[in-house]
């Protein structure tokens, strides 16, 4: 009892000297509080009082450097211009009138600046600069510098403006950026500044942050109508990050060159390995230096209303039929429920399914064929005929398993997912049961199902890299930041397909374009080492009638050219060690095999010789050069 | 507390009228008196208007001047008893604001218990101290000295910090941390071992850096350099420290604060309230303030010091040491002496939650006041029917 009695005592004893302890701390502590309350209220009291009285502390921001957009081997898709604008302070200036008038001598003024500069100044207050002039020459500059005590009041300010060098080339991957709308403000204040451009498309719009970098400001005392009366502290701002792109600017080049020529048309050249997009062209274009200029409402309507929609990027957006080009899908799907590449379907150039018969393209049929004939000769019979056994849904698996249906995640924006159907789809969307004969369509690639030609690139480059489901990108690397190849290697997962089954299909690629009766045969490539594999397409926009047929089918050159087919094109080069893949859609080009091949084949090409991936086997040639 | 069959070792049952008598209403006069102020100024910020916060503010002092008498009127062995439950419920709530609490100012901060809404985290800082002083009280001090037997209360600290860390609120984690730190201390934990806990803190600051949110980081580089983020919380200080130093010795007089008046002052009804006090009192009003504060501490202490029970000192003590980590964390932030962090000034700013801990602190110290003569055994209170 004693005991506890003490260790009572003990613990009491030993609380008392801790309180007093901490209570002394405390009065240290509030002893500082008043401290510096003396010192802010009484020491410094009366600067502060002036501070409050007649001053207010003002921010002025400055507009930090955008980054520039760069291609990958460092060529500038999209730069800063040093641009010099007038500017006009009133108060200094005294008679407005005549310091324009002598300016006029210099610059060209018409009426409706005068009257622009006259509104700004009344809506300001005399202080403050009015812009009267901007994009001056450099001579212009200096004869306004060297007249200067004739324009009292005028002073010449270095803005920046966004150049793009590369103009329509590249108007679809860079973008472009344009003045700051009501929806763009987050509370940054940079982006109230007049004048400040943020990015409205493209890769502009998709890494603005990254690029747009940070606003110096300069802490300026204003009194109390808002002069400035003296400068407090200046903070430089931080530059924007340069954004490096995976294209290479000379075969973008080149692809658009080879490409302009078509009315309505869209390619992708990719790395199969990394999902670096080599290349991406969607003809017609748009120049995007006019939305940075700013666009009349009436440039404006046409490029919106122009029926070849130059504003969108087809490569990415445009949604066709793939034709016969997603028969490789049905192929996968079905050698994963074991339909062998051996097994025969003999094809007399129909099918019949209930009351309804499925023509072949070819009229006579191709008689029997086996998978790898089936993909080179792309007999319509052969795939009716496994699609029937297999089932829209395991067509449809496979097809999302190779990217279909879905966004494939391109850093650009505007991306659209295409269409895959399956039962459930039909059924929610339509409302009427999944149809036998809808199968059947399905698998030559018409029907209800889109796919965007990055897709069918997408889908070549996993078949190419055995299974890897890459992620396209046009972001190499934000300089100092990120490495966005790298990152896309490593987060590709696998997608579980059988490396003989993918083999096979590729070999059967190969077939398509270098083997007699290959329906790309005449567009192969001749260079040895060179060659490439590939596969046609071309989807009907229109129904084909049954009193059509009769009459004969009508050549695509003879319809009116919105009623004419899609051409399309997949394919992969070199053909014996596989590295880059493309993908070709000619909107109502006609043939695939006679418009898009020979593109792609150009594309391939080209793309061999720059070899931006390094991938390619020294030339045995090379060592003779000497 | 009639129903209750007490038998007391030392101390009769004390009746209501009692202990009614036992209460310090000068202590209540000066609460009172704080809460005033509080008004008062909330009445100026909104330009001289009752509404949108002054009468709300009187009417909720109204309502938990009511439970602050309750609580100190209440038999102090029950909340011995509840402090246990009342810890781990509101840990409970806190790991519920993880999972449905609504956001706000860009923190999840609140939960909705459909009559009130309320801040788990604020309500930690009252039962946290509850929990700790019941610990401690079961300890000799010997045990004390024994690192294993602070095994617990550690987890008690860290817990609760933890979550509000991640909510994110680093002003409520340090504070808790804090008010922990404050009862270790008290308890008789060998100082070296705060030694080696600071220096421990220390070495691990470049790795805690990491895990701060970005707002939090730009919080304290502006601290650490006001100038690097003149327009955000570096403009606060700024005009903060000009509305403090324009109010000079003797205040440019009640709503007359131009500071305060032109927007100038962020958030002045809750966090920035002392400016506002300092602006149009001087220094004479922010003096004032601040021994209002300093007499509510003394009595703190001096219930601690002649509590017969530990349960009781510690309760008292850390409570009050609660408060003042409150008054002197805000008023230093004001000053520019420490980082922008949310913490209001004790019934003073205008808050719902706050106020309810700030009073049922007080109301726990009247209760260890009035209920100073009893004694709880070490071992606990078993048999004893409370």
């Amino acid at each position: 009892m004693s005991r506890a009695r003490t260790e009572e005592q003990n613990r009491q004893k030993s609380f008392t000297r801790r309180a007093l302890l901490l209570g002394s701390a405390k009065v240290g502590l509030l002893s500082v509080l008043g401290a510096r309350l003396y010192y802010l209220q009484v020491v410094d009291a009366e600067r502060y009082r002036l501070l409050a009285e007649d001053n207010r502390i003002s921010m002025r921001l400055s507009a930090p450097r955008r980054g520039r957009i760069i291609d990958r081997n460092g060529i500038a898709l999209a730069v800063n211009r040093q641009n010099y604008q007038v500017h006009l302070v009133a108060e200094q200036a005294q008679d407005v009138d005549q310091t324009l008038d002598a300016l006029t001598h210099i610059i060209h003024l018409d009426s409706e600046d005068r009257v622009r500069v006259k509104r700004d100044i009344a809506a300001r207050r005399s202080f403050v600069p009015v812009r009267v002039k901007d994009n001056l020459t450099w001579d212009q500059v200096s004869r306004i510098a060297v007249n200067s005590v004739e324009l009292p009041g005028v002073f010449v300010e270095a803005g920046q403006s966004r150049h793009y060098p590369y103009g329509p080339t590249l108007a679809h991957i860079v973008g472009y950026v344009g003045a700051v709308s009501e929806q763009d403000l987050t509370g940054d204040p940079v982006l109230e500044l007049p004048g400040f451009r943020i990015g409205k498309n493209g890769i502009e719009k998709v890494h603005d942050e990254e690029l747009r970098g940070r606003a110096g400001n300069t802490q300026v005392e204003v009194n109390a109508v808002g002069r400035v009366m003296q400068q407090i502290s200046r903070v430089e701002g931080q530059p924007g990050h340069d954004v490096e792109l995976t294209l290479d600017m000379g075969l973008q080049n080149y692809a658009h060159q080879r490409l302009i020529g078509e009315r309505s048309a869209s390619a992708i050249v990719m790395d199969a390995f990394t999902g670096d997009v080599l290349s991406l062209v969607s003809v017609p274009s748009y120049d995007p230096s006019a939305f940075t200029r700013g666009l009349s409402s009436s440039d404006w309507r046409s490029l919106v209303e122009d029926p070849l929609s130059p504003l969108s990027n087809k490569a990415i957006s445009g949604q066709y039929a793939p034709g016969s080009t997603f028969k490789m899908v049905v192929s996968l799907a079905a050698m994963e429920h074991h339909i062998g590449p051996q097994e025969e379907v003999y094809c007399p150039g129909y099918m019949d399914l209930g009351n309804h018969r499925f023509h072949c393209w070819r009229r006579g049929g191709h008689g029997r064929m086996h998978m790898r004939d089936a993909i080179k000769q792309s007999c319509d019979v052969y795939f009716y005929d496994i699609a029937k056994r297999l089932g829209i849904d395991a067509i449809a698996s496979m097809a999302r398993r190779m990217g279909f249906g879905q966004t494939v995640g391109i850093d650009l924006p505007s991306e659209r997912t295409g269409l895959m159907p399956t039962e459930d789809w039909k059924l929610a969307n339509i409302g009427e049961r999944w149809q036998g004969g809808e199968t059947l369509i399905q698998a030559i690639g018409q029907g209800y199902m889109l796919a965007t030609p990055l897709q069918l690139a997408v889908m070549t480059a996993r078949l190419v890299n055995g299974g890897k489901a890459i992620r396209p990108h046009v972001t190499r690397r934000i300089v100092g930041v990120e490495n966005i190849t790298e990152e896309v290697k490593e987060e590709s997962p696998d997608l579980g397909l059988m490396p003989l089954q993918v083999k096979s299909i590729l070999d059967a690629m190969d077939a398509v374009c270098n083997e007699q009766r290959g329906t790309a045969y005449s567009a192969r490539i001749h260079l040895p080492g060179w060659e490439m594999g590939g596969k046609t397409g071309t989807s009907q926009v229109r129904r084909i009638t049954a009193s059509e047929r009769a009459a004969g089918i009508v050549r695509n050159e003879d319809l009116p050219w919105r009623r004419r087919d899609h051409a399309l094109f997949v394919g992969y080069a070199p053909v014996h060690n596989p590295r880059y893949v493309c993908s070709v859609v000619v909107e109502h080009g006609g043939g695939g095999g006679s418009v898009a091949a020979p593109i792609a084949r150009d594309l391939l090409i080209e793309t061999q010789r720059r070899d931006p991936m390094d991938a390619m086997p020294p030339s045995p040639l090379a060592g003779l050069k000497e | 507390m009639a129903g209750y069959n007490l038998s007391f070792r030392r101390a009769p049952s004390m009746s209501l009228l009692q202990k009614l008598l036992q209460v310090n209403w000068a202590i209540v006069l000066l609460i009172c008196a704080l809460a005033g102020v509080g008004a008062g100024m909330l009445y100026s910020a909104a330009n001289a208007n009752m509404d949108p916060w002054a009468e709300r503010h009187l009417i909720r002092f109204a309502v938990l001047l009511v439970l602050l008498i309750g609580i100190a009127l209440t038999d102090i062995r029950i909340w011995f008893r509840f402090a246990y439950p009342a810890y781990f419920i509101t840990l409970i709530l806190l790991v519920g604001v993880e999972f449905k609490g609504t956001v706000g100012m860009g923190a999840q901060r609140w939960i909705d218990l459909g009559v009130i809404q309320l801040q788990p985290s604020e309500v930690m800082k009252v039962t946290l101290v509850l929990a700790l002083a019941r610990y401690f009280h079961s300890l000799s001090l010997e045990d004390v000295r024994r690192p294993l037997y602070l095994l617990f209360p550690l987890f008690l600290v860290l817990a609760p910090a933890g979550l509000v860390l991640k909510q994110p609120d680093l002003g409520t984690a340090a504070m808790l941390v804090l008010a922990g730190g404050a009862l270790f201390l008290l308890a008789g934990v060998r100082l070296w071992k705060f030694l080696l806990v600071a220096a421990g803190a220390g070495a691990a600051l470049p790795v805690a850096w990491n895990f701060l949110h970005q707002y939090q980081k730009n919080r304290v580089l502006t601290f650490l350099d006001p100038s690097s983020d003149p327009l955000g919380a570096g403009y606060h200080i700024t005009q903060s420290k000009i509305a403090l130093g324009s109010g000079g010795v003797f205040g440019r007089g009640f709503l007359e604060g131009t500071q305060s008046h032109l927007n100038f002052l962020p958030e002045k009804q809750t966090d920035f309230i002392f400016t506002m006090l300092a602006e149009e009192f001087g220094m004479v009003g922010a003096l004032g303030l601040i021994g209002l504060y300093l007499l509510v501490f003394i009595y703190g202490f001096a219930v601690a010091l002649t509590s017969s029970n530990h349960f009781g000192r510690l309760l008292a003590l850390g409570l009050t040491v609660n408060l003042f980590f409150y008054v002197f964390i805000n008023i230093a932030m004001v000053m520019g002496l420490l980082p922008v962090v949310g913490i209001p000034l004790p019934l003073v700013s205008y808050g719902g939650t706050a106020m309810l801990t700030a009073m049922t602190s007080f109301g726990l110290i009247l209760c260890v006041r009035v209920h100073r003569d009893i004694s709880i055994p070490r071992r606990g209170l078993q048999g004893e029917v409370v």
